[in-house]
């Protein structure tokens, strides 16, 4: 099969790429573009790990063809902060809290959390659990995660601080 | 010496910036100039003899590169017990059978995965199929086949535990019982599959980058498999996304890599999927547990007699020191004046059986702590008390096999039980409410040498500079549970300087110090860290007479390492900066660098282990006895890992154990028929998500274990056995259904309740 040209726009750089057409996001991410902070874990949609955001929705990359993301802006771990020496709130509360362990999950987890956040701003303890029940850890337990995310969303939100 | 800013605190993680940035490389994000992808062709029988290969058309398919088979490797076999070398049982590639489903046959390096696949695809084998032997029972059966020759019916090695006058307290006893409890085979489930990249180096060399527990284990068998000196092969582990236990060998992909890399010149790379590590991959041991055991009418502990089948799977794997830690595990928790443990590892033709979080004590404690549960029961004594009437206290001696040099148990039962609100909520008689306990003992890395290594059991280099940083080389392996930054915290403590001022070089064999024999058996933090220790205690004496000959001090002064400066205790203007210092005694040692060299072997610490860790854990469980459903509600845990170096990532291994352990007692399983295992994805076979783990409490007891870095000892894999038998023990409290052989499902629940029929 021939292959397709994809024009896609990553972190805010647009790549165009010539692929075959069955290659997945993840894989083309990883291999073509070199941003392997998307990891495969399972590359069957159960684990979460190669989460990331499609035009401001999080989708398993490893289930999603490349192709869909033709003329779409996705966005990965590699590109949530705002510049290379900050770190998104959400990325800070992991990092504070303690919700690291190995890290083949974070930035999978850190993406489902952003579209929870961006959904939800403040979300309940059962809306982060639901949230993240996508995305597998086997390292944490999950408690650290989930009072990292309740972290972040207050950090996000000060205002309603105290509300 | 504690420094309260640094041991004990609660530092992040020093990785955690790269991990939550996607910086952090695990090897699969490795690629190469010219780099050859790699596959493996498997056997599709679980017990056969191979009659022919063809790989022909494979070598034939444009694109394939290289094809090998067990005919053209060296054939050594290799197997982590290189002190009994008849336990080294396992070839890179079968040779002359195939012993389970998944055994690799051959291997394919290839320009893309595609083509390596397709090639694989093409490989022709004619085998010729054996009788299977799927259980333990089977295997060890009157004229069951042999899975290999050299086996004495299937029993592939015993190891025999004895103490005490057994018949005499079986004969005092006033209350015997005997049971069986049947555990089965988990998953280590890391969220990384296993993948590995090696690259030629000049002279013949080989460098390996691998996702691994063990580089320096990975780099000697390597070797030897491949026919070099060990000093040819460099070992490299970048970021390891977990591991359990189910890292810590040499595995068939990192040979075929490696042998492949040198026979083409190109670096190849190997990356399993999750199929084939759930359908493959190492998983805790199932086993068969006969347990009897005798107490006084008051409760005490008599005698112990502890009978284990271990299925082993097709290879020995590290089902040895699993079959010798399983029978110190059932002894370890309670005073026992007579003890004996028979453990047999049995070959099956599955997936082999390896080392697990818990390595023998999951199995082990489920058993005794369900059967302590069992015998309270019946002799109308709380578990608890029961517990507190029998359990090790420091200085107790387990006879010829270990002293117990801190033990916080009998606290950490008194705590849980008040922090749980156990008394009254154990007389609760709310129907489907229960609450069960179960605890644990557990080891701080182990004493034998079956490795045999000639290196120390633990090693560190540390450099120090006029800048004031440092540089800390350790072959200790960090696959998630923080070591980095643990020994770095030791590091920084003993220096006085701010952890964030030492690099950190770790798990590279090629520059790293020899040796350390890998992440496994709770040992990271008590043997690395007093090798850390030792390393800085040497750099500090260099540094001492500086400040003495400069200050020209009285000979009684005492010199202290804190807030990045060196310095008299008693008058501290006396002193310098820490980076000054360096400055001033590389002067007067006309530039040689201030180096050294640290090392922990464990010496005359009997035959199990330097220190050992105690914990109690509470489970509440709420059961719908429609549904027979199980709800852990909550976990309470008090445990003693001496002196925490890193209170947030003690919490963190803490809470993971739980998330293991949770998943061994109700949920995670597999299915398997004939040898093959039927549960390949993450969607058939159940981990816990976040919406399954029930909220937890815990409370480190204070204990201070000499033998440990800063009074530092074993956190978080011992924790990982309490739960079954804590949960299983609620569960019976709920329904009156005892459970002896995992997992707890809803349909036992229901025929335990005589609603279902088996």
């Amino acid at each position: 099969m021939a292959k397709q040209t994809i024009e896609i726009t990553v972190n805010g750089d647009r790549y165009e790429v010539a692929i075959d057409p069955w290659r997945s996001l993840a894989e083309v991410l990883r291999e073509d573009l070199r941003l392997t902070g998307t990891k495969i874990g399972c590359n069957q949609g159960d684990c979460g790990a190669c989460t990331v955001l499609i035009n401001g929705r999080s989708v398993s990359s490893c289930l999603t063809l490349a192709v869909e993301a033709h003329q779409r802006e996705v966005t990965t771990i590699e590109g949530l902060a705002k510049t290379p020496q900050e770190l998104h709130p959400i990325q800070e509360a992991f990092v504070e809290k303690g919700a690291v362990q190995c890290g083949f999950c974070t930035g999978g987890m850190i993406m489902s959390a952003k579209h929870l956040l961006d959904k939800n701003p403040q979300p309940t303890e059962l809306e982060i659990r639901q949230g993240l029940s996508g995305n597998l850890c086997r390292c944490t337990g999950y408690n650290k995660i989930v009072e990292a995310i309740g972290d972040a969303a207050r950090r996000l939100n000060p205002a309603k601080e105290g509300q | 010496m504690k420094n309260p800013a640094i041991i004990g605190a609660s530092i992040p993680r020093l990785d955690a910036r790269q991990k939550v940035t996607g910086q952090a490389l695990y090897t699969d994000d490795l690629t190469m100039p010219g780099m050859l992808h790699g596959a493996i062709l498997r056997s599709p029988l679980p017990h056969a003899r191979i009659k022919r290969i063809d790989v022909s058309k494979a070598k034939a398919l444009a694109g394939v590169k290289d094809v090998i088979t067990g005919q053209d490797t060296p054939q050594v076999k290799f197997g982590n017990w290189r002190l009994v070398p008849q336990s080294q049982d396992e070839l890179p590639l079968a040779v002359d059978k195939v012993r389970f489903i998944g055994d690799e046959v051959a291997a394919v390096a290839a320009l893309d995965k595609e083509t390596a696949l397709r090639a694989v695809a093409l490989i022709e084998v004619e085998y010729e199929e054996l009788p299977g032997y799927f259980n333990v029972e089977d295997a060890t059966a009157e004229g069951a086949g042999l899975i290999h020759a050299e086996s004495e019916g299937n029993v592939s090695l015993a190891r025999k535990i004895k103490y005490g006058d057994l018949e005499a307290g079986f004969a005092q006893a006033d209350y015997v019982r005997e049971d069986t409890f049947r555990v089965h085979a988990v998953s280590h489930a890391y969220l990384e599959p296993c993948s590995s990249l090696a690259a030629p180096d000049e002279g013949g060399r080989v460098t390996l980058w691998t996702s691994t527990q063990v580089p320096y284990i990975v780099q000697c068998l390597l070797a030897s498999t491949l026919g070099l000196p060990e000093n040819h092969v460099r070992v490299i582990k970048l970021n390891t996304g977990g591991g359990f236990g189910g890292k810590m060998e040499l595995r068939k992909w990192e040979f075929c890599a490696a042998f492949m890399a040198l026979r083409t010149g190109r670096p190849v790379k190997f990356t399993l999927s999750r199929a084939d590590e759930l359908a493959f991959g190492r998983r805790r041991h199932g086993m068969t547990i006969r347990s009897k055991v005798g107490f006084s009418k008051n409760g005490l502990l008599l005698a112990k007699d502890f009978d284990v089948l271990l299925d082993g799977g097709a290879y020995n794997s590290m089902g040895p020191t699993a079959t010798f830690l399983c029978g110190n595990f059932g002894a370890m928790l309670y005073r026992y004046p007579a003890y004996r443990y028979l453990g047999r590892h049995v070959y099956t033709n599955k997936p082999p059986a390896g080392a697990m979080r818990g390595f023998g004590a999951p199995q082990a404690l489920f058993a005794a702590e369900t059967q302590m549960n069992m015998a309270a029961h019946d002799l109308g004594i709380d578990p608890i008390d029961l517990r507190l009437m029998n359990a090790m206290e420091t200085g107790d001696e387990i006879p010829e096999v270990a002293t117990i040099s801190s033990c916080g148990f009998k606290e950490s039962l008194v705590k849980v039980r008040e922090m749980s609100g156990w008394d009254v909520k154990r007389q609760e008689k709310r129907p489907g409410y229960g609450i069960g306990v179960g605890c644990y003992s557990f080891i701080s890395g182990g004493v034998f040498n079956w490795f045999n290594t000639k290196y120390n059991f633990a090693s560190a280099e540390v450099r120090v500079f006029e800048d004031g940083t440092a540089h800390l080389l350790t072959m200790a392996t960090d696959i998630g549970q923080g070591s980095d930054t643990v020994l770095r915290q030791i590091l920084a403590a003993e220096l006085g300087i701010g952890v964030e001022k030492i690099r950190l070089t770790a798990s590279d064999t090629a520059i790293t110090p020899k040796a350390d024999l890998g992440t496994w058996g709770s040992r990271v933090t008590l043997m690395a860290g007093n090798a850390v220790r030792q390393a800085a205690q040497k750099i500090k004496e260099m540094l001492i007479p500086v400040v003495f000959g400069h200050f020209d001090l009285n000979q009684i002064h005492d010199i202290a390492f804190e807030g990045d400066r060196v310095f008299s205790k008693a008058r501290p203007d006396k002193g310098f900066g820490f980076g000054e210092c360096v400055y001033k005694a590389l002067k007067g040692r006309r530039g040689e660098p201030l180096t050294a060299f640290g090392a922990y072997t464990p010496r005359n610490k009997g035959l199990v282990s330097p220190a050992f860790s105690f914990g109690a854990q509470v489970a509440e469980v709420e059961v719908d006895r429609q549904t027979g459903l199980i709800q852990v509600k909550k976990m309470y845990t008090a445990h003693d890992c001496g002196v925490p170096i890193n209170k947030m990532a003690v919490e963190g291994q803490l809470e993971g154990s739980i998330h293991m352990g949770l998943g061994y007692a109700l949920m995670e399983d597999f299915v398997m028929k004939d040898g093959r295992t039927l549960n390949t994805t993450f969607l058939d076979y159940k981990i816990a998500t976040a919406l399954d783990m029930p909220p937890s409490e815990s409370v480190e007891i204070d204990t201070y274990e000499p033998e440990g870095p800063f009074g530092a000892k074993e956190a978080g894999e011992g924790l990982v056995s309490p739960t079954a038998p804590a949960i299983a023990e609620a569960v019976f409290h709920a329904t009156g259904y005892r459970c002896a052989d995992l997992p707890i499902t809803p349909p036992k629940v229901l025929q335990g309740l005589g609603r279902l029929k088996a």
